[in-house]
């Protein structure tokens, strides 16, 4: 009981503290409409422009846009802070700045320099020029890109999982040391680290090497978990699917198998035993390239292009609600999406979970080639 | 237009591919109920490397 109520405290907090400030961060701004980012989506083409949106990463979180009684647009989100390193050194604001405006026509001047932001990237003019003008293509003609290094929703997504997981885990290792049972939400993650330990990293790594690495492991696959299951909730985080995050991921896994790699591991790579010593050559330039490229690319374009393409589905099921409003009407249309969306979440709730599953198990499988003993005698 | 046929044909081969790992796995669970366990392993690491290469397919159809 006692726990029970504990959890029902937590959530009623949670709740009053999440209205509160979703209250203090609504903001208004008078000016632009027919905005892809924020304007009423009503045709395919817009809806095709929002997906696309909103699977990019983005400098601010938008819960929610709407037109008041006297015509301006609400926007409800929170802003996130826009850090830049230019040639004046660093420059940093809010993104609230830019008032929700993608298009590159609100100018944002800091320590003399003019930025804009245009599809979700941050641009710099050029020296003289005061607004951006675009060729035929929509590329800006008179602005480059800055080196960003922007807490956007991505990296506020990274760094808000990673301090809850050193909490979580770091409480739980306190709790073997002083207790003999794990307590609270620890007992939630002692099978999962025990599934990861007995069912991934020893049968794949051997007995012998899996304790090494079972700590990376055991990151890797509560990390892309937890923020596959944060891309389901209503914020709109699409972290892993990110390419640069995946890569990143998929690059810890190619530095970790290579440099552990031992003696025979290396053999059979560059100078297989018991092959004809004419094939040697080109079955080192195959594997060379199976170890060091197709690995880590298969790696990242299976979490990215999952969790892309899941991302996309809900978005386009969603939007079912608009494009079929007129061949079925507002009520069978909207029944339709919410059903399908339904479905479709709890398939991506398993999916979440598989895709944590397999880039794990496939790390370890790459780290269980590059470490077990290969006897001599072929 | 052709990038995207050749993106179409090489999911039409990856569906008939994770039919027979599927269907293989199946059969080899109903003889050996088991070894469920292993043959699962065996055939979502299987699954995974045929999805990548679908996957691959598709962005570089894409693109």
């Amino acid at each position: 009981m006692k726990i029970a109520h504990k959890t029902i405290k937590f959530l009623l907090i949670a709740a009053i503290a999440l209205f509160s400030t979703v209250g203090f961060a609504s903001e208004s701004d008078k000016k632009q409409d027919n905005q892809n980012d924020g304007g009423r989506v009503n045709t395919k083409e817009e809806v095709d422009a929002y997906i696309k949106h909103h699977v990019k990463d983005s400098h601010d979180f938008s819960l929610f846009s709407y037109t008041s009684d006297s015509g301006e647009r609400i926007h409800v989100g929170f802003p996130l802070p826009v850090i830049l390193w230019t040639s004046e050194g660093l420059v940093t604001f809010m993104s609230s700045e830019f008032h929700h405006n993608d298009d590159g026509h609100v100018i944002v001047e800091k320590k003399g320099l003019k930025f804009a932001k245009i599809h979700s990237k941050i641009y710099e003019l050029d020296n003289g020029a005061s607004t951006v003008s675009f060729d035929a293509d929509h590329h800006a003609t008179n602005a480059h890109k800055v080196l960003d290094f922007s807490i956007t929703k991505s990296v506020f997504g990274i760094l808000l999982i990673g301090l809850l997981m050193l909490f979580w885990f770091s409480r739980l290792a306190k709790q073997y040391k002083t207790k003999k049972i794990p307590t609270g939400f620890s007992r939630v993650l002692e099978p999962l680290v025990l599934y990861v330990r007995d069912e991934i990293a020893k049968p794949n790594i051997g007995e012998k090497n899996y304790r090494k690495f079972t700590g990376y492991l055991m990151t890797v696959f509560f990390f892309i978990w937890i923020l596959n299951l944060l891309g389901m909730l209503p914020f709109g985080f699409n972290v892993t699917g990110q390419i640069a995050v995946t890569a990143a991921l998929a690059i810890f896994t190619l530095i970790v198998y290579t440099f552990s790699g031992n003696k025979g591991y290396w053999m059979h790579m560059i100078w297989m035993p018991g092959v004809p010593y004419l094939i040697r050559p080109v079955l080192a330039i195959i594997e060379l390239a199976g170890a060091l490229i197709i690995k880590p690319f298969s790696l990242l374009v299976r979490l990215f292009a999952n969790i892309t393409a899941g991302h996309i589905v809900v978005m386009s099921l969603i939007a079912i609600m608009f494009t079929l409003k007129e061949t079925m009407g507002v009520a069978g249309a909207t029944f339709l999406s919410v059903v399908l969306s339904f479905l479709i979440i709890l398939i991506e709730i398993l999916v979440a979970f598989l895709q944590a599953y397999i880039f794990t198990m496939l790390s370890a499988l790459f780290i269980g080639m590059a470490v077990e003993e290969h006897e001599e005698a072929h | 237009m052709y990038n995207l046929i050749g993106a179409g044909l090489v999911v039409i081969g990856a569906g008939i591919g994770l039919g027979q790992i599927g269907g293989k796995a199946m059969e080899g669970i109903a003889r050996q109920p088991e070894a469920t366990g292993k043959i699962q392993t065996a055939m979502i690491i299987v699954a995974a490397l045929l999805e990548g290469l679908a996957f691959g397919a598709l962005i570089l159809g894409k693109g």
